[in-house]
């Protein structure tokens, strides 16, 4: 589980505070807020990226705050997934246990559940640069999940991806974080995309979390006019009529 | 690469190419005079001429050495430059340009200075450091004006790779280390690669602070651009003509490797 007590940090001018957040083991959460309220630089601070200025990180109930990234085992998949461009996605994959000592052949072949649950085998043999958008994403989560992390980060999972992809990847990471049992916390701007995947749900705005809790609880009673205009369902664009151009 | 509609040729297009082949002539037209001006006869003369021989020796000894302590020298050099910053980081750069920069004779006569210092004399009373008129000076030479290149080269190479990637390898349990081996390096690879090629062809071909620091011995300091300048001063046009064909060739090979890995390994990373 993910616990989170006073935590502030800070990015040249800009300042991200969390007070308190918990997230229980094996819970999917989906942290929403529009672009530039701190999002990303709050999961860069949890995977060990960014040092925390003040505040409490616990993780699975180790104390993390000041541990170096490698010894948190967070699993953390960016925005545009930082595939290594000069591995294949089998070698991308078993990049975690290579760094531990391990051959390429017995990493692999220990991630061969993985490698099935993601569907990945016939992209084993591929490169980044030649992948789609949804075959990266997997490939990123499938290097993420490989070292069986205590919590796993998604930055924007899907805001790369078209619509029919989008809703395919979603279901996939749903169904792989229900049977792997991961704790994850996803960032979106999507209240479509939480709706999807979330068992429960914040928003953060200008750097705060201001409210956590179930989705339609937060659609319910929103604890301010920007949580509430961001929980807004998006508009649908009018079909256009006929004759009119798109 | 998609073309755009309508004409093909345009003044853009016209105007460039002409410069090119402008200059693709005049760098011809140069060869082409060396080897008009030289023959077969005269490469094989030169060629079974044990001076020539030892020149030859030397210049890939000393050049090959340089490269190795280039590239020693200008991947964690050129990783510094490009990934941290700190007070004084700027003048540092540009202090590593300084022998870029300078006239190459000037390099020669700076360094035989040096060695008349406290420190230079010190260094020169040791008996395995003696540079001055000996084949160690060649490679320190070579060294002071191929470095800047190659760091230059690195620092290059390690800008176009993707920072957050390394940083990334961290939270997949590599250590700082393990993530410039793994991570920075194999993804700087061709560019650094090329800019070690690019070093030792400018090694092979250094000449002026030769001349100051380590003289132009025959069969002891003389290497290939040396003994061009000493056949040319006593007027022996012919051999002077077939060492540097043979100097041309060794930078044809340089040439086309670094093309290759600039250009041909970018495709490959990309099929």
């Amino acid at each position: 589980m993910l616990k989170i007590r006073d935590l502030a940090l800070e990015a040249g001018e800009f300042r991200v505070e969390v007070a308190a957040l918990e997230v229980a083991a094996g819970e999917y959460f989906v942290l929403l807020g529009p672009n530039g309220s701190g999002k990303t630089l709050l999961l860069s601070c949890l995977a060990g990226l960014l040092r925390a200025r003040r505040g409490e990180v616990r993780v699975d109930g180790r104390d993390v705050t000041h541990l170096e990234p490698r010894q948190r085992q967070i699993g953390y998949v960016p925005q545009d997934y930082g595939l290594f461009p000069h591995m294949d996605v089998a070698r991308n994959i078993t990049f975690a246990l290579r760094v531990r000592g391990m051959s390429h052949g017995a990493a692999l072949e220990q991630l061969t559940p993985l490698v099935d649950l993601l569907d990945l085998r016939k992209l084993l043999g591929h490169w980044p640069l030649t992948l789609s958008g949804g075959e990266r994403q997997k490939a990123a989560l499938a290097r993420a999940l490989a070292i069986q992390p205590f919590l796993l980060l998604l930055d924007e999972p899907v805001s790369a991806l078209d619509w029919p992809t989008r809703a395919e990847v979603l279901e996939q990471l749903r169904r792989v974080q229900k049977e792997l049992g991961v704790t994850t916390l996803h960032v979106c701007h999507s209240l479509d995309e939480a709706t999807a995947v979330a068992d429960r749900a914040g928003v953060m705005v200008g750097g705060r979390l201001a409210q956590t809790g179930r989705l339609e609880e937060l659609i319910a009673n929103p604890a301010n006019a920007q949580v509430a205009r961001l929980l807004r369902p998006a508009p649908v664009a009018p079909r256009p009529e006929k004759g009119q151009r798109e | 690469m998609p073309t755009v509609a309508g004409p093909r040729v345009h003044w853009v297009s016209v105007l460039t190419v002409v410069f090119l082949a402008v200059f693709v002539l005049a760098v011809l037209a140069l060869v082409a005079a060396d080897l008009w001006f030289t023959n077969v006869e005269a490469m094989q003369k030169v060629l079974a001429s044990e001076e020539v021989r030892h020149a030859v020796r030397l210049s890939l000894l000393t050049s090959v050495c340089t490269l190795v302590l280039v590239v020693v020298f200008a991947i964690p050099v050129g990783y510094a430059l490009s990934r941290y910053r700190f007070p004084g980081s700027v003048v540092l750069d540009a202090v590593v340009d300084l022998p870029i920069v300078m006239p190459p004779v000037i390099l020669g006569v700076s360094l035989l200075v040096f060695f008349r210092t406290p420190v230079g004399r010190w260094i020169e009373s040791v008996e395995w450091m003696r540079f001055v008129y000996t084949v160690k000076g060649i490679v320190l030479c070579q060294f002071f004006l191929t470095a800047s290149l190659g760091i230059r080269a690195s620092k290059a190479a390690f800008d176009a790779a993707d920072q957050r990637l390394e940083r990334l390898a961290l939270t997949l349990g590599c250590t700082h280390g393990q993530a410039f081996w793994r991570v920075a390096v194999p993804m700087a690879r061709g560019g650094l690669a090329a800019g070690a090629v690019m070093a030792w062809a400018r090694a092979v071909g250094v000449f002026g602070p030769l001349l100051i620091f380590v003289g132009a011995v025959p069969m002891k300091t003389a290497v290939m651009p040396t003994v061009v300048y000493l056949e040319v001063s006593i007027g022996h046009i012919e051999p002077a003509l077939a060492v540097a064909m043979l100097l041309l060739a060794m930078a044809m090979v340089a040439l086309v490797l670094l093309h290759w890995l600039a250009v041909g390994r970018r495709r490959w990373w990309a099929s």
